[in-house]
């Protein structure tokens, strides 16, 4: 599964989708979830927390290991997808479909600012050889 | 793929969870060849086992008849877990874990020497008779000290000169080996001479591959991949291995289910691997391996026990023998110190995922998981954790997870035996 060209993502492997209203969707990417295997536990960060990019904010473990999932930009947590609390399992299933939490960002520029899909896949090639 | 023990092996080759249920619910196999094999022989192993061991091979009496025990340290430490199988009365098979195996050969030849100098009785009462008795497939060096070796004998264990190389059937080449290549499996290099001959023969088999067959259809399973196997391993009793050829076949196994771990030579191992895959038998990884044997409530060496623990304190009470009038290495020290602590499991009724070295609170002091995951047949995470002695099946523990604590329930294990689940 190749990485979507519409999506940015961060070299700690987490997606952003920018939606209609300006918010970010953030999820884990196909490569991070293809590393950690079957999902069995996702910990969101609480509506309303306030972020600092790369701040250690939510955990997904595997019945491997655990994973820290990082903020991409600063800002605030607007809604968590409280799917995924009864089926972690659907970020192996969809990875870029099965966003994590969703943020407003305090600048649409640090947003702009991230990983396209290319550079992205450029991080993954690295760390595979 | 990880780095296991110097072995290359795949935690996963699918989905770990589903390779989980496939030997639950049916049959997978898992190539463990990492673990290896020590045959002992001579005469005096029984009475040499009798004294290495925490569990008393007088138990063994009917040859295949295996035996799970621990091997101490003189203060009752864990130097490996093992299987023991009685083969014959001056022949017991071994198979230690890979992290282990050559600290775990070389204690065996220390102790030996030692046990041999202490009751020479045991062992070999005179040249010629030992000679005469010595088993068959003596390993490499037997009897040397005492024997000009015939010019043209040819020693299959030796180094192999440039012609042997070549003698090497294609039948035992696969995939795009060469005859070199294959020689190194097939024959050993030679260990130095030792300078005096040991007690007994300790010699290990890296050149044996074994593959474990598990769920509640692997005795199907191998029968339509090995047909010749039937009639020997029908009958074969849990806990039970029978000789086959070059073929070692154990009704043994490390997930809970019934099946066979299969020793076999390494050459011939992609074949039967390959009859195994033909017949629908799933490849499973360590990932799975590791959370069935953590739900059937078995120890993983280096985890759940150490040399820095002993067997009263891991949940192994029940292999170590302190009833028998034998002495064995680690015997006093377990005797001088009751345990004053235990090996419970644990069942999280929070959310989360336990893991090892998660500290654990509960009303009689602090604990640490030792093994922990989640159980994929019980949809719930489980763990087996080293808590003080007091605590009791039902308590409430708190388990310290990153930032939090989260409430886990103290019971007993097993979790899950024969795609059951226990709890």
């Amino acid at each position: 599964m190749s990485n979507p060209e519409n999506l940015k993502y961060t070299a700690s492997h987490e997606w952003v989708r920018t939606e209609a209203d300006d918010t970010v969707s953030i999820g884990i990417t196909q490569h991070a979830q293809e590393l950690l295997g079957d999902m069995v536990f996702v910990e969101s960060p609480a509506v309303g927390r306030k972020l600092k990019a790369k701040e250690e904010c939510a955990v997904v473990e595997s019945v491997k290991a655990a994973a820290d999932v990082y903020a991409p930009v600063s800002g605030e947590v607007v809604a968590v997808n409280g799917e995924l609390d009864s089926a972690p399992e659907k970020i192996n299933a969809d990875p870029y479909g099965a966003w994590m939490f969703r943020m407003k960002p305090d600048n649409a520029a640090d947003v702009a600012a991230l990983m396209d899909a290319a550079a992205y896949q450029a991080v993954v090639d690295s760390e595979s050889h | 793929m990880v780095d296991f023990g110097g072995w290359d092996m795949p935690v996963n080759y699918g989905s770990q969870v589903d390779e989980h249920h496939q030997v639950r619910n049916d049959c997978g196999m898992f190539d463990v060849s990492h673990m290896r094999v020590v045959d002992i022989k001579g005469r005096g192993v029984r009475d040499f086992l009798r004294y290495l061991l925490a569990n008393n091979v007088d138990k063994l009496t009917t040859p295949g008849k295996a035996l799970y025990s621990c091997m101490l340290l003189e203060n009752g430490g864990v130097i490996d877990d093992l299987i023991v199988y009685f083969m014959e009365e001056q022949w017991f098979r071994i198979v230690v874990n890979a992290g282990t195996a050559d600290k775990d050969i070389a204690w065996m030849r220390k102790q030996v020497v030692e046990h041999a100098k202490a009751h020479p009785d045991c062992y070999a009462s005179g040249a010629s008779k030992a000679e005469s008795e010595a088993p068959a497939e003596a390993a490499p060096g037997d009897g040397a000290q005492n024997e000009e070796p015939a010019e043209n004998e040819v020693s299959a264990e030796a180094a192999p000169p440039d012609e042997e190389v070549k003698r090497i059937p294609n039948a035992y080449l696969f995939g795009d080996m060469t005859q070199e290549e294959a020689a190194k499996i097939i024959f050993r290099e030679q260990d130095e001479e030792p300078a005096e001959k040991p007690p007994l023969d300790i010699a290990d088999h890296p050149d044996l591959s074994i593959i474990a067959i598990q769920g509640p259809r692997a005795r199907e399973k191998l029968w339509e991949a090995m047909p010749g196997s039937k009639q020997l391993t029908e009958k074969l009793a849990p806990f039970n291995a029978v000789v086959l050829g070059t073929m070692f076949i154990a009704r043994t196994g490390y997930t809970g289910e019934d099946g066979f771990e299969v020793m076999l030579p390494s050459y011939a191992a992609p074949y039967f691997w390959k009859s195994l895959l033909e017949k629908g038998v799933e490849p499973c990884g360590l990932g799975a391996r590791d959370t069935l044997r953590l739900e059937a409530g078995m120890n993983l060496y280096g985890q759940d026990m150490d040399e820095n623990v002993n067997p009263l304190e891991s949940g192994l009470a029940w292999t170590v023998d302190l009833k028998s009038e034998r002495d064995f290495i680690g015997k006093a020290a377990l005797l001088a110190s009751p345990p004053a602590r235990k090996l419970v499991g644990l069942l999280l009724l929070d959310r989360g995922v336990l893991r090892g070295h998660q500290k654990v609170h509960t009303p009689h002091g602090e604990g640490e998981i030792t093994s922990g995951s989640f159980s994929p047949t019980l949809n719930q995470s489980i763990a087996l954790a080293r808590v003080p002695k007091d605590v009791q099946a039902g308590d409430q523990v708190q388990v310290a997870i990153r930032d939090k604590m989260l409430t886990a329930k103290v019971v007993k294990y097993p979790f899950v035996r024969n795609g059951k689940g226990l709890i």
